[in-house]
C-alpha cells in the first residue's frame, strides 16, 4: 500500500475535512492513518487543536483502538483469525506454521512484515481465515499466505 | 440476447477464488465468441457449495458448484451457459434441498439480486414496506412492528417495537437511528452477508424506523474487519440518495431521512450498544452505565433507536406482508425466523434462515452434515464467544431464546460453531478469559481484572496445580464477573467458561491425574 510521507501541512489538509464533523476525533485519526499509514505522536496535538479537545482525549482514543498505530506500517501485513470458529479448524496450527514460514512471531513487526491476530473476519464457515493487506483468504495455509505476500512485494 | 451468469461477490466467496472464476468465465466466453453478462450477486449462503455459479435459463436459475478456475473450460464444453449438464451441476438453485428447506424472510433477496441494482431490488419486492409505511401514522408503524413480535437480533432479544415506542414517545428536537453492524462474534457473518448481498433492505428498514420514531438522521456503525460491507453500504446510500429515497424528500413524501456510515476501530466491545455510541461520538469505546437507556439518552444525548442489522433488515418484510405473516412463524415468544450461521468445523457451513424452534441437532447434523474433519462432534458453541459450549447430549435443544436459556446457553446473534473431538475445552475456557482481557473496555473491575485472573487460574488448572482448589476459585470469580460487570462482555464471559467446566469437566481434571 502506498502512503503519503508524513508532513504537518498534509495532515492539516486531512484534518480540515474531518474536524467539523460530529464526534470528530476517531474519524480524524482514521483519516490520518489512511493518508500516512500511521498516526505519529506529533499528530496528537494537531488533532486536539483541530477538534477542540484535550491532548489526553486524543491520546486516549489513539491508544484504545486496535486498528490505530503510531509507527509506520511494514510493507505487508498478515492478520490471522484466532477466534473460536477458526480455532476449530486449526488456526492455532496456522499461526505456528505462519511464524515459521515468515520467520517472525505473532504481534512482532519489522519493516517488511507483521503477523497480527484478529478476532473474527466474518468468514467462519471457510476457516481458518486470514487477511493479507486487506484481502480476505479462506481455508488458509501458511504457504498460501507466504505466496500471496511474495506476489504482492 | 446475452446470457446472464451469476458469480458471487461476497467476501467469503472471494476468499476462496470467486474473482478468478469470474475472470476465467469472462475470458473463456470472449474466446468462444459468446455474449455473456456477469452479475456479481451476494451469496445464497450455502458456503460449502461456493464458489457457486448460476446461469439464467428459461426454466429458472441453474447452479454449478463448487467451481474452480480449472473447471471453467469443461463447463463451457458442457454448454453450462445454456444450462447443460456437468459434473458440478446442482440443478435448479431453488430445488437445492439445503436451500429449499429454509424459510427466507430477512435473507429473501440475498444471493438472488444484484446487490446494488435498485431495479432488481424493486422487482423482488423492495420498497413495498417503505411505501406502505409512508401511508401510516407513526403509531401505526410502531404497533405493526410490536405486533409482529420482532425481537432484537443482536443478542439481547429485546422486543423491537417496545424500544421504538420509547423513542417515539420521548420528545426531542433530534432523534437518531443507529444500526449496530459491529458483528464481532466469532461464528457469525449474517450481518456482513446481508450488507454485501442486499444492502438496500437495511437502508429500507432504517428509513421505516426513522419514520416510526420521528428521526431524520441515522448511522450505520460497521466494523473495520468488513471493508467490503462498508464499501457496499456506502455505495447503496449514494444510489438511494440519487434515486430520491434518502435525503430531504423520501420518495416524494416531504419527509427527510439521511444515513451515514461510521467505520469501527477494531474493538470488539464497540458492539456493546453504549460503547458503540461512544465510538460514533469519536471517543474511546467505553461502556456507559444504564440507565439512562439509549432510547432516552443515546447518541449525542438524543433519543436513539439502536438495532442490529438483521433486526432492521427484517422490518421491510413485516411492513410489506403484515405482522401476522411474520408472527405465524416460530415458537412461544420467539416468533418469526432466525438467521442461523453454521460455522467452524462443519461440513456444510453457511446461512440457514428458518423459523425459531429448529433443533440444534437439525442444524448441525441435517443441514451441517456433521464435522468437516469427519471426527466425532464434541462441542457446539452457540451465540458467539460469550455463548455456552454445549455437549452432544444437548443437540435436541430447540433453537429459540427461551429454550436455550433454559439449557444454560443463549442464542446471541445466532452463530453455531462446531468442534470435533480434538478440542481441549480447558484451552477454550482459557481463551474466553484471554479474549475478554484483550477486548475489555476497562471501565469495570470484574471484567478488567477478572478476565486476566481467570486466564491465569485456568492455566494453573491446565498445569495440574491444586486443580480442585483452583476450580472452586474460578467458579467464585465467574460469579463475581457475572453479577458485578457493567455489560455483557464481563457479564457473559463466564458462560463459556462455566459451561465448559460443567459439560467437559474431564478436560479440567485430566491434568491432576497426569
Amino acid at each position: 500500500m502506498l502512503f503519503t510521507p508524513w508532513s504537518s501541512q498534509a495532515a492539516s489538509a486531512v484534518l480540515d475535512a474531518t474536524c467539523e464533523k460530529p464526534g470528530p476525533v476517531l474519524i480524524s485519526l482514521q483519516a490520518l492513518q489512511n493518508e500516512f499509514g500511521y498516526v505519529p505522536k506529533e499528530a496528537v496535538e494537531m488533532v486536539a487543536k483541530a477538534c477542540n479537545v484535550s491532548r489526553a482525549d486524543v491520546h486516549g482514543v489513539l491508544t484504545f483502538y486496535h486498528d490505530l498505530r503510531t509507527s509506520p506500517p511494514p510493507k505487508n501485513s498478515v492478520r490471522i483469525c484466532v477466534a473460536e470458529a477458526c480455532q476449530s479448524v486449526g488456526s492455532r496450527k496456522l499461526v505456528e506454521d505462519a511464524e515459521k514460514v515468515f520467520g517472525t512471531q505473532m504481534e512482532e513487526s519489522n519493516d517488511d512484515i507483521e503477523l497480527k491476530p484478529v478476532y473474527c473476519l466474518g468468514n467462519c464457515a471457510l476457516g481458518p481465515s486470514a487477511m493479507v493487506d486487506g484481502e480476505l483468504i479462506g481455508r488458509a495455509t501458511a504457504n498460501d499466505l507466504h505466496h500471496l505476500v511474495k506476489a504482492k512485494s | 440476447m446475452s446470457i446472464r451468469i451469476y458469480v458471487p461477490k461476497d467476501a467469503a466467496v472471494r476468499s476462496i477464488g470467486a474473482d478468478l472464476v469470474a475472470l476465467a468465465i469472462e475470458a473463456e466466453s470472449a474466446r468462444r465468441g459468446l455474449s455473456i453478462d456477469i452479475v456479481r450477486n451476494g451469496t445464497r449462503g450455502a458456503l460449502w457449495l461456493e464458489p457457486m455459479v448460476e446461469v439464467e435459463t428459461n426454466e429458472g436459475r441453474v447452479a454449478y458448484g463448487p467451481v474452480t478456475v480449472a473447471d471453467v473450460d469443461s463447463l463451457f464444453d458442457s454448454s453450462f451457459h445454456t444450462g447443460g449438464r456437468h459434473k458440478l451441476s446442482l440443478g435448479l438453485t431453488e430445488d437445492i434441498a439445503w436451500l429449499a428447506r429454509q424459510d427466507r424472510v430477512t435473507f429473501a433477496r440475498v444471493g438472488v439480486i444484484d446487490p446494488l441494482s435498485l431495479a432488481d431490488y424493486q422487482e423482488h419486492g423492495g420498497l413495498v414496506g417503505l411505501r406502505r409505511a409512508l401511508t401510516l401514522q407513526q403509531e401505526e408503524i410502531v404497533t405493526e412492528v410490536t405486533q409482529s413480535g420482532l425481537r432484537g437480533r443482536g443478542g439481547a432479544g429485546f422486543p423491537a417495537g417496545i424500544k421504538w415506542r420509547t423513542v417515539m414517545a420521548t420528545a426531542s428536537d433530534q432523534k437518531f437511528i443507529c444500526c449496530n453492524a459491529d458483528e464481532g462474534d466469532s461464528g457469525t457473518f449474517a450481518d456482513r452477508m446481508l450488507m454485501e448481498g442486499d444492502p438496500f433492505t437495511l437502508l429500507e428498514g432504517m428509513t421505516i424506523a426513522g419514520l416510526a420514531v420521528g428521526a431524520t438522521e441515522a448511522v450505520v456503525y460497521i466494523r473495520s474487519e468488513y471493508p467490503a460491507a462498508y464499501a457496499t453500504v456506502n455505495q447503496a446510500i449514494k444510489l438511494a440518495r440519487a434515486f430520491g429515497w434518502l435525503g430531504e424528500n423520501v420518495l416524494g413524501s416531504g419527509r427527510a431521512f439521511n444515513i451515514r456510515t461510521r467505520l469501527g476501530g477494531g474493538s470488539y466491545v464497540c458492539g456493546e450498544e453504549t460503547a458503540m455510541l461512544e465510538s460514533i461520538e469519536g471517543k474511546r469505546g467505553v461502556v456507559r452505565s444504564k440507565p439512562p437507556l439509549p432510547a432516552i439518552f443515546g447518541l449525542f444525548g438524543k433519543p436513539t433507536v439502536i438495532n442490529n442489522v438483521l433486526t432492521l433488515a427484517t422490518v421491510p418484510a413485516i411492513l410489506a406482508d403484515g405482522a401476522d405473516a411474520y408472527m405465524a412463524r416460530g415458537v412461544g415468544r420467539s416468533v418469526g425466523t432466525q438467521v442461523f450461521q453454521l460455522a467452524g468445523n462443519i461440513a456444510r457451513g453457511g446461512i440457514v434462515e428458518t423459523a425459531f424452534g429448529v433443533t440444534l441437532g437439525e442444524l448441525v447434523n441435517d443441514f451441517g452434515a456433521g464435522t468437516l474433519s469427519g471426527l466425532p462432534l464434541r462441542a457446539v458453541q452457540v451465540g458467539g464467544p460469550l455463548g455456552a459450549y454445549l455437549p452432544v447430549s444437548s443437540l435436541n435443544v430447540s433453537m429459540d431464546y427461551e429454550s436455550l436459556l433454559a439449557a444454560g446457553g443463549m442464542l446471541g446473534h445466532g452463530g453455531v460453531v462446531v468442534f470435533d473431538e480434538s478440542v481441549d475445552m480447558a484451552q477454550q475456557a482459557k481463551f474466553a478469559m484471554e479474549f475478554c482481557a484483550v477486548e475489555s473496555c476497562g471501565k469495570c473491575t470484574p471484567c478488567r481484572l477478572g478476565s486476566t485472573r481467570g486466564a491465569e487460574t485456568i492455566l494453573k488448572i491446565m498445569n495440574g496445580e491444586d486443580v480442585q482448589g483452583n476450580k472452586k476459585l474460578l467458579l467464585d470469580l465467574c460469579e463475581v464477573m457475572t453479577d458485578g460487570s457493567l455489560c455483557a462482555m464481563g457479564g457473559l464471559t463466564p458462560l463459556p467458561v462455566r459451561s465448559a467446566m460443567l459439560h467437559f469437566n474431564e478436560d479440567f481434571d485430566r491434568r491432576a491425574r497426569a
